[in-house]
This record gives C-alpha cells, sequence and structure tokens, in this order.
C-alpha cells in the first residue's frame, strides 16, 4: 500500500491542435486534444499536462473551450499551463474544469504571483514550471540556471534556489524541465531532477528528454521525481502508457495498473 | 423528482462532481448551489471544498450556510469531500488555527516533515495522486468498490477523528491516517471519488441511490 508513482502524458496544443516540438522548433501535428487525452485516460494515464504554445492571446480562448471539453469527458486530473500570467487566467482555467494551472513565465516576472495565485486558489492547484539548463563547465560543481522563451533566453536565477524559493511561496507542485535534454530523447537530467527534488518539499515532475522506458523509470529511482511526463514517446504510440506502467512496476516502482 | 444539492460557497469547480452524479443519476436534479432553501429541501447534500479552511469557514459564514450544513449533515445522506471532512471535524491546525462546524469530534493535522519508515524516502507533501483505501468496515458506500482501490489525493493535512471508530477507511503516507470518515447519516472522504478510478462511479451510484432518511441503511 503506497502512493503511485504518476506518469503525465504533455500534449502540446497550438490554436486548438496538439503539437510536438523536437527543441521546440520542428511541430508536427498528432491531432485533436479530446481524443488523445480520451485514448491516454483509457490508456491508464494518472494526469494529463496541456502546455498552451498559442502565440497569439487572440487565440487564447481557444484553450478554455479545449478544457472544457476535456474536463466533461474524462475524469482524471488536467493541468495547464502557457499564457497563465494574471489570476484572472488561472480562474478561467479552473473554472473551464481543470485541476492545476502551470505558471512559469510569470513568476519569473513577478514571483509574488505564485504568492497570491496560491492563497487564492489553494496551494494544490499551482505547479510552477522550471526550465533549466546547466551552466557549469565539466571540472566545475554542477549548476543550473532557468530560461525562459524556450530555453533561448538565460535569467541568471540558480534552478535549485529558485525551486526553494517557489516552494516557499506555496506552489503545490514543481514541474521541471531540462532544456538541455528536451526533444533529444537521451532521457531526463538525472542530476538535475535529484538536485531539486531533494530542496524542495513538495512534488517534483520531471521532463524533458524521455525516449525509453527505463527513462521514466530512473526519473523516479535515480532522479527520485515524484511524476514522469513525457509526450513524443506516447503521441506516436511508440509506447503505450500501459506498457510503460508495466515497466515501472517490474523495476520495482509503485504504479496504478 | 430527487435532488441532490452540492454546496457551492466559492470554494472550486465543482463541475466535475456535478458531472460525475449527473452521470450516474440521470433522473436526479443536480444542484450546485448556495441557496438556503435549496440545500434545506434537497434529498441528499453533497459538501465539497478546495483551498484553505480558513476560506472555507469564512465563506460558509458570509454565505450564512453554517447552521444548514449542520442541519444537513444531521438529517439527510451528507456527503463530504476533501476540505468538507476536514470543515466536519472540531479544530484544524490549518492557517494558525481554525475551529471547523464541529459536527464530528477531531482535529485535522499538517502531514510536516515525513520520510519513509521503511526506506527512508522523503514522502513530499500535498500528498498528491493515486493512493489506495482500506475500507475498515461494512459502508453502504463501499459497495460495488475494490478493497483497497486506488483514489486521487491531493492535500497537506489530515483528518484526525477522536474516535478511532468514525474512520471507515485509511490510507498508508508513512504511517495510517483516516482518509474515510462516517457516523450515521454522514460519509466523508479525503480523496476526490469524482476522479477516474475503478470505484468512481460506484460511489456516486451507491450515495445516489440512499434513501433519504436520517440513518444510512446498514
Amino acid at each position: 500500500m503506497a502512493l503511485a508513482k504518476r506518469i503525465i502524458p504533455c500534449l502540446d496544443v497550438d490554436r486548438g491542435r496538439v503539437v510536438k516540438g523536437v527543441k521546440f522548433v520542428e511541430i508536427r501535428d498528432a491531432g485533436d486534444p479530446v481524443e488523445i487525452a480520451r485514448r491516454y485516460d483509457t490508456e491508464g494515464a494518472d494526469e494529463i499536462t496541456f502546455l498552451d504554445i498559442t502565440a497569439s492571446s487572440d487565440d487564447r480562448e481557444t484553450m478554455v473551450h479545449v478544457v472544457e471539453q476535456v474536463a466533461s469527458e474524462v475524469f482524471i486530473p488536467l493541468t495547464v499551463g502557457g499564457g497563465i500570467r494574471v489570476l484572472d487566467d488561472v480562474r478561467r482555467m479552473l473554472n473551464a474544469g481543470a485541476d492545476k494551472v502551470s505558471i512559469n513565465t510569470a513568476a519569473i516576472a513577478r514571483p509574488e504571483f505564485v504568492r497570491e495565485a496560491a492563497e487564492r486558489f489553494g496551494n494544490q492547484c499551482i505547479v510552477v514550471a522550471i526550465d533549466a539548463k546547466a551552466v557549469h563547465q565539466s571540472s566545475e560543481p554542477p549548476r543550473w540556471e532557468i530560461f525562459t522563451h524556450g530555453g533561448r533566453r538565460p535569467t541568471g536565477i540558480d534552478a535549485v534556489e529558485w525551486a526553494r524559493r517557489m516552494n516557499a511561496y506555496g506552489a503545490g507542485e514543481i514541474l521541471l524541465t531540462s532544456m538541455d535534454r528536451d526533444g533529444t530523447k537521451r532521457g531526463f537530467d538525472l542530476e538535475l531532477t535529484h538536485a531539486i527534488s531533494e530542496a524542495v518539499s513538495i512534488p517534483v515532475i520531471a521532463s524533458g528528454g524521455v525516449g525509453t522506458l527505463d527513462h521514466l523509470a530512473d526519473g523516479i529511482l535515480l532522479g527520485k521525481a515524484d511524476a514522469v511526463l513525457a509526450a513524443s514517446i506516447f503521441h506516436f504510440a511508440e509506447y503505450t502508457i500501459e506498457q510503460a506502467k508495466h515497466h515501472m512496476r517490474a523495476r520495482g516502482i509503485e504504479v496504478r495498473l | 423528482m430527487a435532488s441532490i444539492a452540492i454546496i457551492d460557497y466559492g470554494m472550486g469547480n465543482l463541475r466535475s462532481v456535478a458531472k460525475a452524479l449527473e452521470h450516474v443519476a440521470p433522473r436526479t436534479r443536480v444542484l450546485v448551489t448556495q441557496n438556503r432553501q435549496d440545500i434545506l429541501h434537497a434529498d441528499r447534500v453533497v459538501f465539497p471544498g478546495q483551498g484553505s479552511i480558513r476560506d472555507c469557514m469564512r465563506e460558509l459564514i458570509r454565505w450564512d450556510l453554517v447552521d444548514v450544513v449542520r442541519e444537513a449533515a444531521l438529517s439527510k445522506p451528507f456527503l463530504g469531500l476533501c476540505l468538507g471532512p476536514q470543515a466536519l471535524l472540531t479544530f484544524s491546525e490549518e492557517n494558525g488555527g481554525i475551529d471547523g462546524l464541529d459536527v464530528l469530534p477531531g482535529r485535522v493535522v499538517w502531514f510536516g516533515e515525513l520520510r519513509d519508515p521503511v526506506d527512508g524516502e522523503r514522502l513530499k507533501v500535498p500528498h498528491m495522486g493515486w493512493n489506495q483505501v482500506h475500507q475498515l468496515r461494512d459502508h453502504p458506500l463501499w459497495r460495488g468498490i475494490s478493497q483497497d482501490s486506488r483514489f486521487y489525493f491531493v492535500h497537506s493535512y489530515y483528518l484526525q477523528p477522536a474516535d478511532a471508530t468514525l474512520a471507515a477507511g485509511r490510507t498508508w503516507y508513512g504511517f495510517d491516517f483516516a482518509s474515510a470518515i462516517a457516523r450515521d447519516n454522514i460519509f466523508a472522504v479525503q480523496f476526490h471519488p469524482e476522479k477516474k478510478c475503478s470505484g468512481r462511479t460506484a460511489a456516486a451510484r451507491q450515495f445516489h441511490r440512499l434513501e433519504p432518511v436520517t440513518h444510512f441503511p446498514t
């Protein structure tokens, strides 16, 4: 009897359609968000995350309708990220049926936003997304910094310090993406995942770089993550969520099957 | 037409709770309401909640619902969800200490710094995700739900009923805590039964079938 480690498929959504970029440059269309969410629900996904990558704020309203449709058909917890900048964005997504929202750039611009959102809506629904890149030389002790704009713009903020601060501000969970690994299929940055997970008292979702089922298990066993997030290996049916769970169980991880 | 009132006092989105009940009870009127009369006249009442206990109690007072919730809890099939059961107890440690509705005796306690006593692994708070619920006794609301089914949890404080026999289900997170409490017509769960699991629809269906009497049939 124990809490199951979670597998979370992530859907990048652009103007209402699911896409997945490799290193955020090449975009492939993988279909309708409602259909895909339903499929993942059937396969046994523990939660689903939507990342709205729509560039124009005029098209943002589309995401609210996507969330409404998915929430009325799929009953597993739903997280929505991308473009969450003010308290009203949080409220709209929660009212549309999201269980959690993920905040990234807006937290860096104004960290107090996380505190306000957690106080207003409860920390259980506030996820802080961290995009981190290694900045140390091979001879130095490891250090990671927060990057924005798809990994192009450095902020100078230390990732471990930032995770601790967001924990203190009331974040309920950290979604940690290695920008070095994202889209590479070389596995999570386990050192980064481990460092962040040890630094905070809240759950950490590992993201970025999953190419095999062993990568998922490594994220839990070596990275000490509480949940693992992946996109392309599930979107293109390389593996089902069920296969992933059987594999994790075989490696001694508690899963919901 | 029989009716279920879901008490809406501004603490969280109740769409998924309403959807789950409509799904299993198509011939029942499901009301999401803060209207005192709706709640008092409903055949069954659902008392949900998300966020902090301070806000929860403040909103109940602001909507003038404290006595209505107490009365419903003492007189008709009453299902508490997530923060709901915490508010039913005497006192919560959250927000520096907040008095609850005291419908059931007990305290709400912070998980604190937790480690797994078996392997020493740190246990993160909030307790978030799918965990198992071990049914401690027979109850109409457990019918059709397998022993040790997994339900979705997300909480940092847990129920500590004064009387251990109030616990109807327990869950392990470094130690055993009461994840479901029940007495007479009240059934209250820390987890989210509206989220999908093998037992989700079964839980809602059992609740829907209960007769609107003072005590649950046993």
